[in-house]
């Protein structure tokens, strides 16, 4: 906690790269005989927005209680800011939460809300009343100290929510699923206000979400759990290009699973033969090592199919007939069968597809594979 | 003929409902109902109906001083047995529902029990008690007693409150710094204050015209105003006894509306928390 600075909101800490807020190392959390988290070893960068994403069970709130202090790790310890807190009750710990329902005190109002964790740390009371508007002011609900907690709509009771856990200035701000309850709308404008909020504070936030959108769109780095265990660490894009398993190629975007393949060389190229008609080429890049004869899974967004020409030449052109589109507004999902593939789904710009190939219609596509994800099979 | 028939069937079922409901609640008024009419005779004998109109009974009835003595008995009771029992109480509800220690469902029980052991039992074993320890004389063994037949109810009320409170409330508190002993003084007990207070009435009220436990262990100086009724009743047959009764029905009645108004009774009263 942070006392001295009577002026402007703090600098965002100086960007330190060797510096961790937060370190686990070896966690493990068993409930009974259920391992909820399985050996999770992760570094939290000072000031980044690392994001734990996963579906439901995957242990990403557990993992988050366990940084809170909410939970005791089974194996393993971690550290906040340099110190290991494994045995740190979670009032002594410095973290601001924000819970998936706010958990706002309804006995106190907005002000009182903001202030208890100031006058938790016995900050005078003149001092508390800068803060607390100070905090109230970033979250845009200025002048509503006074408001009771049940008198303010979803969207409030969140900033009120978040304007409690930034206004102690946490070594770390954990954010639980936070705009999982709140309409549309207005978790589109709450994910650009979550951003602008961090470029304002600098604050090391860990986001715990199962919505893979809210994670691209909001995340330094994202952490794809899955089953109590770490998948893949990367950057949004690198994640969304470079996913590590099939998991996260399959969790993270829609993305098409081909059927495995029997992978030959050829010249620059790599052969895939899908079925005995089909065949597809890529061309050999550095980081895949496919034998001869080997079965590989090829993972094609949908954007990186197209329509071809009928009459054109080329390659890795498949013969489809359409079932479905989708009229998403700026784009058209369409859903395609190609015989021994099965469905696959393109992702075209604009509507005019839909008039153009009506379902049942014939059609050639080509599957572009310069930027597919391909695993080999172990 | 056809059109009409459905609707007089349900005509028909929605009398027969409305009569049910009214028979119901005549019978279970009905007690009270004859105890008023009664306080209102200017008759020197109960009866029923009342031959006239008179306040002379609650004059009386107020003046009388063995009433205005056994009245100030009830209140000195009541505001240490319920502040005991509310005070207990909330410490038991709260091991309840926060420890899981061997005993748990012995304790959950017990505390139940007095709702199954007749109150003439309770009030005869600690008269005998009492007798054997020599402190059979006295508000001490009148107030252990209420304590006793009143806890089960406060209790509840505040068990009730503390599963309502959501867990997050008390984590977020713990997140923003507040050690545990902080976190029940500024989160857990303010949120529990209406139940608290809601058990505390419920318990007065049950304590103000408990009968039946007090007859064994109050003597002359002790006696609550039930007791009282009753001793008046042995002697005199005048229409006293239905004013005085007139006056706590009231009382109780007012006490209860305020009660349900702000705490609501409703979770108060309800034996399965679960």
């Amino acid at each position: 906690m942070r006392t001295d600075n009577e002026a402007a909101p703090p600098p965002p800490p100086a960007a330190d790269p060797a510096a961790n807020a937060v370190e686990l190392v070896g966690v493990s959390k068993n409930f009974g005989a259920v391992a909820a988290v399985h050996t999770v070893t992760l570094a939290i960068r000072q000031g980044e927005v690392l994001t734990l994403l996963g579906p439901s069970g995957c242990g990403k709130t557990t993992l988050l209680n366990i940084i809170a202090g909410f939970e005791e790790p089974t194996r393993g310890r971690i550290q906040i800011d340099g110190r290991d807190v494994t045995l740190t009750p979670p009032h002594l710990r410095d973290t601001g939460m924000v819970f998936q329902n706010y958990a706002l005190f309804p006995h106190m109002n907005v002000f009182e809300n903001v202030a208890f964790g100031l006058s938790m740390r016995r900050m005078p009371k003149a001092r508390i009343a800068i803060e607390v508007s100070r905090a109230l002011e970033m979250v845009k609900l200025e002048g509503l100290g006074g408001r009771r907690v049940r008198q303010l709509s979803g969207g409030q009771q969140q900033r009120v929510a978040l304007a409690r856990a930034i206004v102690i200035q946490p070594k770390v701000l954990l954010l639980d699923e936070p705009l999982s309850a709140l309409d549309k709308n207005l978790r589109g404008q709450m994910q650009i206000e979550l951003k602008e909020l961090h470029d304002r504070t600098g604050l090391t936030t860990v986001f715990v979400t199962h919505d893979q959108g809210e994670a691209l769109s909001l995340s330094d780095r994202i952490v794809v759990l899955n089953r109590g265990e770490i998948q893949q660490i990367a950057a949004p894009l690198e994640l969304y290009r470079r996913p590590a398993n099939g998991f996260v190629a399959s969790f993270i975007g829609d993305i098409n699973h081909l059927p495995p393949a029997e992978c030959h060389r050829y010249g620059s190229d790599i052969l895939f033969r899908l079925t005995p008609a089909i065949e597809l080429a890529m061309p050999a890049r550095a980081d895949l090592a496919l034998r001869d004869d080997q079965k590989a899974h090829i993972f094609v967004r949908p954007e990186h199919l197209r329509i071809a020409d009928e009459t054109g030449e080329g390659r890795n052109r498949v013969l489809c007939q359409v079932v479905t589109h989708v009229y998403q507004g700026t784009h058209t999902l369409t859903r395609v069968e190609a015989v021994g593939l099965g469905l696959l789904q393109l992702r075209i710009p604009g509507g005019e597809i839909i008039e153009r190939t009506p379902p049942g219609s014939r059609i050639v596509v080509t599957i572009n594979l310069d930027e597919a994800t391909v695993l080999a099979e172990a | 003929m056809l059109r009409l028939e459905p609707r007089f069937a349900a005509r028909a079922r929605s009398g027969l409902f409305w009569f049910t409901v009214v028979l119901i609640l005549l019978f279970m008024t009905i007690p009270a109902v004859v105890v008023i009419a009664t306080s209102f005779s200017p008759s020197e004998l109960v009866t029923f109906p009342p031959a006239g109109l008179s306040l002379k009974w609650y004059v009386r009835a107020v003046t009388y001083p063995d009433f205005q003595n056994a009245f100030i008995n009830g209140l000195i009771v009541t505001s240490f047995a319920s502040t005991l029992a509310l005070i207990t109480g909330s410490a038991v509800a709260y091991l309840i529902d926060r420890y899981a220690f061997p005993g748990r469902a012995a304790l959950e029980a017990v505390l139940s029990s007095p709702l199954i052991v007749p109150h003439f039992t309770t009030g005869l074993g600690f008269l005998m008690l009492g007798v054997a320890l020599g402190i059979n004389q006295g508000y001490a063994i009148v107030i252990v007693t209420h304590v006793l037949l009143v806890l089960p109810f406060v209790t509840r009320s505040v068990y009730v409150s503390l599963r309502n409170i959501d867990p997050h409330l008390e984590r977020a508190a713990a997140n923003l710094g507040a050690s545990p002993g902080r976190v029940l003084t500024r989160i857990t007990v303010p949120l529990l204050l209406p139940g608290m207070a809601g058990g505390w009435l419920v318990a007065a009220v049950l304590s103000l015209t408990e009968f039946t436990a007090s007859l064994y262990v109050t003597d002359a100086g002790t006696q609550t105003l039930p007791v009282a009724m009753y001793t008046y009743i042995r002697e005199y047959s005048d229409p006293t006894i239905a004013a005085i009764s007139a006056i706590l029905i009231l009382a109780t009645t007012l006490v209860m509306f305020i009660a349900d108004q702000i705490f609501g009774l409703g979770r108060i009263l309800s034996i399965d928390a679960h």
